[in-house]
């Protein structure tokens, strides 16, 4: 009986940690066949999937015959290697006892491989797809056809500059808002208190679209379009309602007792706040300036609404962007591309993950 | 609370009595506000280099708005203390309301009056431009010169004639009925696998992880994995590799308009359980953990088997995370706009009520059916607004 439960209970430890792995390479192969592909040679990211880097058994050249010192005609019926067929069979290759013979390229200009099946992998890793996509000088590089190709980069370190530059402020100013207004409304009275608070609630889950136009045409008038004055202040807009909302659950929250006692010796709200109450609630500023910064670095609609064109003021999204529109099958540097974008946020989360999640379970949901 | 009150004191330089501090603070006011105005000025030149500008927008954000803080915090102390009393509470919510006001609640009426007006009409005309072109500060309060239309927007949108318009409700139809729902299942499902298992916080980590992943950076993801190679030549993307495996003919999957019913949506929607399951199983598993373990036991005494227990206590229990959790990934699925416009651009039949919004009011020049559009997700939201007050006008502190 005990040994019986005792089976029972690895059998279903074993289909728990075995749904969980699955599971777990299902969300983790997508992320790591990126990482993969952007390290790749970019005539192997053409020709084969990454999964080829490990160890796998597949046709392998051997022998390279130039047709012309053969003396065959593709036009009609040949015999190489042992093999016989037409021009149109070579091309798809010809099996015999475990050697192939396969047509590469055209009649006029192709080879002729002899291959065999073998175990190899294709794991010729570089770094030049970053070289490329980080840098906006122009490169040179040989094509599959063997021409010399020069090509711009895509400058994706200046915009990972320019994300920096617009992220940083972008949090910090609507913590420091933030903060005051939650002490405000969580340890001061006034009139309007409660309406204000309940405009907030109620501005918790309006989606942002509903600003997006009117708030368009105040920057044409204000001359603000395509500055990083904008978007900072957008995103400090878009932002507060939660902010305000996370601060003021936390800071209401704070031993009552601390205050009046503060209060007692003769500090003013303004000193019990900047001594007292900032520093007791780091946690909770921590857990939102995460939240914003990946909200922030991450965002594609207000940066292309508000910045729009301006080449120079790009972000990392937008240029991601751009190069998917302008370089859709060159996946060499679209990998790469793809993960210089999330090279910051994945550290920050992962470093940080904690606090994340305190903000998380805190309510951090944005409009 | 009066600091002022003991500065009759011998001794004290001219600095701490109650005039000099009133001097101070006004004069650091008007140094502030200066600062202010000529620092938005600057940036909005933006003639420097952004090595320069970085480090200024946080000096000025930061730095300007800690100033006007301050000097005003100790302006409004040297006032009376009734008056300290009265308008401190303004300074500390002032300016976090205006900004509110400006960017959030102000653009709701505004947007819905602007969806009243039919769509011709060019951008404005900045302030300082001549009033004849539309600019001055007569003009600014102007929304619009077009015609006003009532609910003709709104009727366009929701007649059957707009093909284009039917396509994406029912498209977001299909993010919510699929993607919120699968977003949920999945989440809990990880949550309770994760809970029994040894290497739990390195499967939370990794489910997790795509939340710090921008939707333009997990489209480029999916769209390598789904890269269509034609019949024959050597698959590079992942799907169509698999698919190929099994001797199935490769396809191009959010692009494949063949698919019946537009299920070619599907392969965008995935993209999504994708990147917010994590959110949904962070809150199942603290939700789990909190359930008490006596009541597990018990039940287990009781003989019920794990299944009976997930679906009879786990559920029960809590319920109120589901309900929770549920809202906030069908708001987040309702809005969903950068993973379709980088994946297809709203080609294929793959649009959207974000997507719409985005052409009509910002390539288009529909500004009028765009506002339509930002409307009726506001109204899918009202539900959600209304109980969060109701929750809130519940508690006890206001």
């Amino acid at each position: 009986m005990f040994k019986g439960a005792k089976s029972q209970e690895r059998v279903s430890s074993i289909l728990i940690n075995g749904s969980l792995v699955i599971i777990c390479l299902l969300w983790i192969i997508p992320v790591f066949g990126l990482l993969v592909s952007s390290f790749r040679d970019r005539f192997d990211i053409a020709t084969s999937g990454w999964w080829t880097i490990f160890p796998h058994r597949e046709w392998v050249k051997t022998a390279e015959l130039d047709p012309k010192t053969l003396g065959v005609d593709p036009n009609s019926v040949m015999t190489i290697e042992g093999a016989t067929g037409t021009f149109e069979e070579f091309r798809a290759g010809i099996e015999e006892d475990g050697v192939r013979v396969q047509w590469v390229g055209n009649k006029r200009l192709g080879k002729v491989e002899v291959q065999q099946m073998e175990w190899t992998t294709r794991a010729k890793l570089t770094t030049e797809n970053y070289a490329n996509v980080l840098t906006g000088k122009r490169y040179t590089f040989t094509d599959e056809n063997g021409n010399e190709k020069e090509v711009q980069g895509d400058n994706l370190g200046g915009a990972f500059l320019n994300s920096i530059g617009v992220t940083i402020p972008a949090t910090v100013i609507p913590i420091l808002i933030a903060a005051f207004a939650a002490y405000g409304f969580a340890w001061m009275q006034f009139p309007g208190r409660r309406l204000f608070f309940i405009t907030l609630i109620a501005l918790l889950v309006v989606p942002l679209q509903i600003s997006l136009v009117p708030i368009l045409r105040d920057y044409t008038r204000l001359g603000l379009n395509g500055t990083y004055l904008a978007i900072w202040l957008a995103h400090t807009g878009f932002g507060l309602p939660l902010a305000t909302y996370l601060l003021y659950n936390y800071v209401s929250q704070l031993p009552r007792d601390i205050l009046e006692s503060a209060f007692i010796d003769g500090a003013s709200h303004f000193t019990v706040f900047t001594r007292l109450i900032l520093p007791l609630s780091f946690p909770a500023l921590a857990s939102f300036a995460i939240f914003q910064f990946l909200w922030v670095w991450n965002d594609y609609l207000v940066a292309l609404i508000f910045i729009g064109d301006n080449p120079a003021l790009k972000l990392l999204t937008m240029r991601l962007v751009d190069v998917v529109g302008s370089r859709g099958n060159d996946w060499h540097l679209l990998t790469a591309a793809a993960f210089v974008t999330m090279i910051l946020p994945m550290t920050v989360f992962l470093s940080m993950q904690r606090y994340f999640v305190r903000g998380l379970l805190a309510g951090s949901v944005k409009g | 609370m009066n600091t002022t009150q003991d500065n009759s004191q011998a001794g004290l330089s001219f600095f701490e009595t109650a005039p000099g501090k009133l001097l101070v603070s006004l004069g650091g006011l008007i140094a502030t506000i200066v600062f202010l105005v000529w620092g938005f000025g600057f940036l909005r030149a933006a003639e420097v280099p952004l090595y320069v500008m970085t480090p200024f927008a946080i000096l000025w954000g930061v730095g300007g708005i800690a100033m006007l803080y301050t000097f005003g915090n100790m302006f409004i102390e040297q006032m009376p203390q009734v008056i300290t009393a009265r308008v401190q509470p303004y300074l500390f919510v002032g300016p976090a309301v205006l900004i509110l006001f400006w960017y959030l609640a102000f653009p709701t009426i505004r947007t819905l009056w602007i969806s009243a007006f039919s769509n011709a009409g060019g951008p404005p005309a900045a302030v300082w431009a001549s009033p004849a072109e539309g600019g001055g500060w007569d003009n600014f309060s102007k929304e619009f010169s077009e015609n006003f239309v009532g609910l003709d927007n709104y009727a366009q949108i929701f007649s059957g004639e707009n093909n284009n318009m039917r396509i994406a409700f029912r498209n977001n139809l299909y993010w919510i009925l699929f993607g919120a729902s699968s977003s949920v299942i999945m989440g809990l499902l990880i949550a309770v696998l994760a809970d029994r298992s040894k290497f739990e916080n390195v499967a939370k980590a990794i489910v997790f992880l795509p939340m710090a992943i921008s939707f333009v950076g997990a489209g480029v993801i999916w769209n390598f994995i789904y890269e269509y190679r034609p019949s024959g030549e050597s698959q590079i993307g992942l799907a169509n590799a698999i698919l190929t495996l099994f001797g199935a003919e490769p396809t191009t999957f959010a692009q494949n308009v063949g698919l019946p019913w537009g299920l070619n949506n599907i392969f965008l929607i995935i993209i999504v359980i994708w990147l917010q399951t994590g959110y949904a199983m962070v809150l199942f598993s603290s939700a789990i953990k909190g359930i008490p373990s006596e009541l597990l036991e018990a039940a287990r005494v009781d003989g019920a088997n794990e299944v009976q227990i997930f679906f009879r206590i786990m559920i029960p229990v809590i319920w109120g995370t589901i309900i929770t959790v549920t809202t906030t990934v069908v708001i987040f699925t309702l809005k969903v706009f950068d993973v379709v416009w980088v994946m297809t651009g709203g080609q294929f039949d793959t649009q959207v009520i974000g997507t719409q919004f985005y052409r009509e009011s910002f390539t288009s020049g529909n500004s009028g059916t765009g506002s339509a559009l930002a409307i009726i997700l506001l109204l899918a939201v009202v539900p959600v607004m209304i109980y969060n007050l109701r929750d809130f006008s519940k508690r006890r502190t206001f």
